[in-house]
């Protein structure tokens, strides 16, 4: 990446492995369980995550030098609440079919520890333009889970992918069916999203042993 | 900057500032977005009742409504009349679309008699009655809006919902779940007996019609027996209108 520097391009590409916000820090686990059972959810979500923690971390690194540290948690609460709303409202108005489906998902996005993970975490201490890098890093590292587990659990699950039926049809026993598949209807429930998401952790430590914590 | 952030009155000061800053931003935007906002909800609507008696832009396996740009002037060749029914009087009126379906449930609870639109629409030389009926599911609100027969036999049906689990009870607004209820008597033997959303997989193809029952999606159990739940509370008050229609 020409563009950026070396320590800026850092903060993109570390959270989508070495410093991935859901497989090594284990925030937003909540909503990778919650909404990984179709891949388009997914991509929703991990879309919804991006664009609001890019904006978020910009709106709170601007604020920094200026929000009391007693209530600083609140105004985080504040500022990533009123985003979402705003761009719900937006998305009633101009993009209605859109909305329908994000609805779903604006209470899971303002309770996204990852979010308020990165507010505090970064945005409190850093200029705005590498807020911003920061927040699109860690939104695209826990959107590439997001995705990977919906895959899965959609594919295993249900048989199909983004709605597709990819297996064939489990009714009319073609395709794969045919010859004695089943859904795994197992996948489609949270438990599921947990054993796939702690797949993941095992197969990213193995392959980095760096990772593996002493305790 | 050498303003202390850390002093009491300079943190009421700024909560303060904040809290009105985001509340007027989020009320200006409101209220500037809502006539788009209630437009699209109207529009919604008649393509709802559309889908339900059959205009739609189905292709083989998703459910596809209308454009909304069509849907005024079709809603206005295929709906011939909007009832609403209040205290077992018909009456005529033609924003009858617009009644919310919740106020009345809560109006009900409280007392006063419940507004219950029906719209007859006709298509092909077929008429369709069309009702909206809502409940709730796992997480939040469910609805419909389900297209019958004189007979009460199901014709179409559309079912959406707030907040159902992608993947699990959002699945009620797919296709799959949808058409099982095409065809599904109401009643049974004269009396409503409504359609029940069953687990067994007693008829997973859905080739008996007049068992009252639709399958389920495996996973969505609360929010099946939401669609349960609010067929036999909504429609059953629509049975004494059907019953005269059948008389006269």
């Amino acid at each position: 990446m020409g563009l950026l520097s070396k320590k800026d391009s850092k903060l993109i590409l570390d959270p989508l492995a070495d410093n991935n916000p859901i497989t090594i820090q284990v925030l937003g686990i909540c909503s990778a369980l919650a909404i990984t059972a179709e891949l388009k959810a997914s991509i929703v979500m991990a879309v919804s995550v991006l664009f609001v923690l890019g904006i978020g971390n910009v709106v709170i690194s601007l604020m920094r030098n200026i929000i009391p540290s007693k209530i600083r948690i609140i105004v985080q609460l504040i500022v990533v609440a009123a985003l979402v709303i705003i761009v719900d409202l937006v998305l009633k108005a101009f993009a209605y079919e859109l909305s329908k489906t994000l609805s779903v998902f604006v209470g899971l996005i303002i309770t996204n520890c990852i979010i308020m993970g990165r507010f505090e975490a970064f945005a409190l201490g850093n200029g705005p333009w590498r807020s911003f890098l920061d927040g699109i890093g860690n939104a695209a590292g826990y959107g590439l889970i997001l995705i990977i587990v919906g895959f899965f659990r959609e594919l295993l699950g249900s048989g199909t992918l983004l709605g597709f039926k990819v297996l064939g049809d489990p009714i009319e026993k073609s395709g794969l069916y045919a010859i004695g598949y089943e859904n795994n209807g197992f996948m489609l429930l949270s438990p599921m999203a947990l054993i796939v998401v702690g797949i993941i952790i095992w197969v990213q430590r193995s392959r980095n042993k760096a990772l593996i914590e002493d305790h | 900057m050498s303003v202390n952030t850390d002093k009491n009155s300079y943190t009421m000061i700024f909560a303060i500032t904040m809290v009105l800053v985001v509340g007027s931003l989020l009320a200006f935007t409101a209220s500037s977005l809502s006539p788009n906002i209630d437009e699209n909800k109207r529009l919604e609507k008649q393509q709802n009742i559309l889908y339900a008696m059959g205009v739609n832009e189905n292709d083989e396996s998703s459910a596809n409504f209308v454009s909304t740009a069509d849907a005024p002037e079709l809603f206005k060749k295929y709906i011939k009349k909007q009832l609403v029914i209040q205290d077992g009087e018909v009456t005529e009126n033609d924003n009858a679309y617009l009644i919310d379906v919740k106020k009345e449930q809560t109006n009900a609870k409280a007392g006063v008699a419940r507004k219950l639109p029906l719209f007859v629409g006709e298509k092909d030389g077929k008429v369709y009655y069309i009702a909206p009926i809502r409940g709730k599911g796992l997480w939040d609100a469910i609805w419909a809006y389900v297209a019958m027969d004189e007979d009460m036999i199901v014709q179409g049906a559309y079912f959406d919902h707030k907040g159902e689990t992608p993947g699990l009870g959002a699945n009620i607004k797919q296709r799959f779940f949808m058409d099982d209820f095409i065809g599904e008597h109401l009643l049974a033997d004269g009396t409503f007996k409504g359609i029940t959303v069953a687990k067994g997989n007693a008829d997973p193809k859905n080739e008996n019609k007049t068992d009252n029952e639709v399958d389920a999606i495996a996973g969505a159990t609360i929010t099946g027996d939401g669609v349960s739940a609010m067929i036999k509370s909504d429609l059953k008050l629509y049975v004494s209108y059907f019953k005269n229609l059948k008389n006269n």
